[in-house]
């Protein structure tokens, strides 16, 4: 089963009972499974006839009470963040998976990480955020796919999943867990459900022309993403802790970073990986406690350098925060990571 | 350390993908890590296909091949002529003489000519080439497992009893018994 | 000895990444035949879609600019309206124009934009590897509609140049099909038709070009041909369904 597949079924398995969707390459294999299974699993699978379209429907079927989710890949993503803004606002539980392909504009289809920005920033108008899970294997798929589910009743938010085309379409072993969650949605007191003249009616709306109502709902959404910050942060840590020379990498560029440490450590260098698996609460105190050891750190993106930022505002100045990247659909090679790791070890030892 | 880096390639309808997958998949009952990664997208429409393939006893950082392959099994010659610099030193092409009528010109890997196409024909399925190819790797390389094979291919294409595996099965060791046949003519030579 | 046959030089010398059978090579030839023939090549700027004829800019011997998906008549309007003496066109599919571009083509038909729109509609998505398009008819198999499309939950499929021919601005409008060789000869004319009126300056014109698209359908090129026949024609009529008095 290819890593698209896998995170379809893991959504069947995750309760997922609506999904909408636009063909995009490299995602296609998202809907093109659901279509057949979800319908056999007794959910709704239907083709919007945009990206637009398809955020939008998400938007009504969650706020009437359905696990709902589309998927996309980077221009989709693009047009579909009016509607994520208004989910946001909204706060509207729902998925949102991105597999990420080379950009701007419809730049490729091979794969990149070139949405970080789009997946961590949003598009989108206002002050919000947006819980943002990273996969580095198809087994990681699996389980946050199951668990975006959890996260976004939890706190009745979209979650992201941020995937790419190499995790998208590679296959490799995965163990499903199949305990289909049957978590009901449809109770929860803000569900559109037609009040049927024994409840006042619920409005779901996101434009509040009272300039301090605005403010109360969005320092309350705040509060929000508080929580969610100091609850939900997560990353791995590779051999850091006596690293010379920590890396920091996500998804599937991490895979690869692993091998360049192991390399590292046979030629007799210490370095290590921090990576992170939410992006969005982007786990700073990773790097806000570095090992003494730690004398530089290198960020590694298949993009130009745009979760550098966040590595440099967690860093803070105390060691000198490197660059590598490749963009475009090209793949760094381990060897080139090693080189480039070789170089830095060298400078700092000087 | 056992680290195998695949790379299959020829056109679209000669098994490349499902060769791919089966020593991925046979990979993976022998114990070790595997990945499986098409090329996809509109770069398919010219009619030629390829897929990676890692095996490997460490986990697999990019499952793309596209340098440093231990092995390139390529089954026409469009891809023969883009691929074969895609071997590093050392490594093996396995070639399909059938419809690739050049010789490697590289002198620092080893070349596997084999006729896949006739010897497939041999079996009563000429579309079975892709499976001589596969015995013909498992001959060379001792791996993977031919009962692991044999699992993997009810996995990959269901049912053990039907003819269609049978063939398949057939062509696995006709592949293998030719690399046998080959290496030990050349040795005579 | 006369020349019977020779290239246009509307299309550019570089091999088309088509697959075998498909029929955008023919709308372009088309198109390109039409511009030469009017002496419009260098006077013409072309908007590309988002589909296998993306790369048309590659093809066709005219300046051409790449759209966004279904988002070519917006853009073709912003040039119509900056170099209004230039011959300006679209090429879409029918994923492009009669999904995610509905809005887009709708509003420059309604303003009665003067632009020329070649529609090639083959029933499918094509390069994204045949997924159910709006156009897609009732029955047809698709990697979305693994069953067939099934009227009651998707609809019936779009009828765009009936649609559009109601669009009170809109100019002419007609279907053709590139099926048959006397089918693609009416099919120049019509695309003929289509760059005179915007060359006369009447505004909004609009040919579709019912297409086969093999890999998509998962059928032989010779047997697309004849599913065209077959089952498109009948549900898409050919025909003119709007046309300036004199044309
Ligand atoms: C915003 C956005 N969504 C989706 C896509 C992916 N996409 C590329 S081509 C295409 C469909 C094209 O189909 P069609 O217009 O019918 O043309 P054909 O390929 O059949 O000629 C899609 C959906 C995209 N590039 N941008
Ligand atoms: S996929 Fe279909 S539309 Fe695209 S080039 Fe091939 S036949 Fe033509």
């Amino acid at each position: 089963m290819k890593g698209n597949e896998a995170l379809a079924l893991a959504a069947i398995h995750g309760g997922c009972t609506h999904f909408f969707g636009y063909p995009i390459t490299p995602q296609n294999e998202i809907p093109e499974f659901l279509a057949r299974e979800l319908p056999k699993a007794g959910g709704l699978f239907l083709q919007a006839e945009s990206e637009i379209a398809a955020v939008n429907m998400l938007y009504g079927a969650a706020a009437a009470g359905a696990r709902a989710m589309i998927s996309s890949s980077s221009p989709g993503l693009a047009l579909m963040q009016e509607g994520i803004s208004m989910l946001a606002a909204t706060e509207i539980p729902c998925v949102i998976v991105n597999v990420m392909r080379g950009g701007p504009g419809l730049g490729g289809i091979q794969p990149a990480q070139s949405d970080y920005f789009q997946m961590t920033r949003g598009g989108g108008n206002g002050d919000y955020r947006i819980i943002s899970l990273a996969p580095a294997t198809l087994q990681e798929s699996a389980e946050m796919m199951q668990e975006a589910f959890a996260l976004a009743q939890k706190y009745r938010t979209p979650v992201f999943i941020v995937s790419d085309g190499m995790l998208g379409q590679m296959m490799e072993p995965v163990e499903l867990n199949k305990s289909r969650s049957k978590e009901r949605v449809a109770e929860q007191p803000w569900i559109l459900t037609g009040h049927h003249n024994n409840r006042s009616p619920r409005t779901i709306k996101s434009l509040r022309l009272d300039p301090a109502e605005l403010e109360i709902h969005n320092l309350r959404l705040q509060e929000k993403y508080k929580r969610i910050s100091q609850a939900e942060v997560r990353f791995e840590a590779y051999r850091e802790v006596d690293a010379e020379l920590l890396f920091c990498a996500f998804g599937s560029t991490a895979r690869i970073v692993k091998n360049s440490v192991d390399d590292l450590h046979q030629k007799g260098y210490r370095a290590g990986l921090i990576r992170p698996q939410t992006l969005w609460p982007f786990p700073a105190l990773a790097f806000r406690s570095l090992p003494k050891s730690c004398r530089s750190v290198i960020c590694v993106e298949m993009n130009c350098g745009q979760m550098l930022d966040d590595v440099k505002l967690a860093v803070e100045g105390r060691v000198p925060v490197h660059f590598y990247g490749r963009c475009g659909g090209m793949i760094p090679e381990p060897e080139e990571l090693t080189a480039r790791a070789l170089d830095i070890l060298s400078g700092d030892s000087q | 350390m056992y680290s195998e880096r695949i790379l299959c390639a020829g056109f679209g309808g000669q098994g490349v993908m499902s060769l791919g997958k089966l020593i991925a998949y046979a990979g993976m009952l022998d114990g070790r890590h595997v990945t499986w990664m098409p090329s996809y997208g509109p770069e398919m429409r010219g009619g030629t296909a390829n897929c990676s393939v890692v095996v490997a006893d460490q986990p697999v950082g990019s499952p793309i091949v596209t340098t440093n392959a231990t092995c390139l099994i390529v089954m026409n010659l469009p891809s023969f002529e883009k691929f074969q610099h895609s071997v590093s030193s050392g490594g093996l092409i396995l070639f399909n003489t059938s419809l690739i009528d050049r010789q490697v010109e590289r002198r620092d890997v080893l070349a596997q000519p084999l006729a896949a196409n006739e010897l497939a024909a041999e079996c009563a399925n000429p579309k079975a080439a892709n499976m001589v190819m596969l015995g013909a790797y498992m001959g060379l390389k001792g791996a993977p497992r031919l009962d692991h094979v044999v699992k993997a291919m009810k996995k990959v294409f269901g049912d053990g009893s039907s003819t269609l595996f049978n063939q398949n099965m057939k062509a696995v060791r006709k592949g293998m018994e030719a690399v046998g046949k080959v290496t030990a003519s050349k040795k005579a030579a | 000895m006369s020349v019977i046959f020779s290239k246009t030089s509307g299309l550019t010398e570089t091999a088309t990444h088509y697959c075998p059978g498909c029929t955008h090579g023919i709308a372009h030839r088309l198109v390109a035949e039409v511009l030469e023939e009017l002496g419009l090549l260098g006077e013409t700027i072309g908007c590309a879609s988002v589909g296998c004829s993306i790369l048309s800019y590659n093809y066709l011997n005219v300046d051409m600019i790449e759209c966004s998906h279904g988002r070519a008549p917006a853009v073709a309007t912003g040039i119509k309206r900056t170099v209004p003496e230039k011959t300006v066109f679209t090429y879409q599919g029918d994923g492009d124009l009669a999904s995610i571009g509905t809005a887009e083509i709708v509003h420059a038909a309604h303003r009665g934009e003067n632009i020329t729109v070649i529609f090639v509609n083959n029933a499918i998505y094509g390069m994204t590897g045949g997924q159910m398009a709006p156009t897609t008819l009732a029955g047809q198999k698709t990697t979305t509609a693994p069953e067939g499309r099934q009227p009651e939950f998707s609809g019936l499929p779009l009828k765009m140049s009936e649609m559009l021919a109601q669009v009170p601005s809109a100019s002419y409008v007609e279907r053709v099909s590139l099926h048959h060789p006397k089918y693609i000869r009416k099919a120049k004319k019509a695309v003929l038709r289509a760059f005179t009126c915007q060359m006369e300056h009447r505004g909004f014109s609009l040919v579709e070009l019912l297409s086969t698209c093999p890999t998509g359908w998962g059928l032989d090129p010779i047997d697309s041909l004849e599913w065209l026949e077959a089952n498109m024609i009948p549900y898409y009529p050919l025909g003119v369904f709007r046309a300036p008095e004199e044309v």
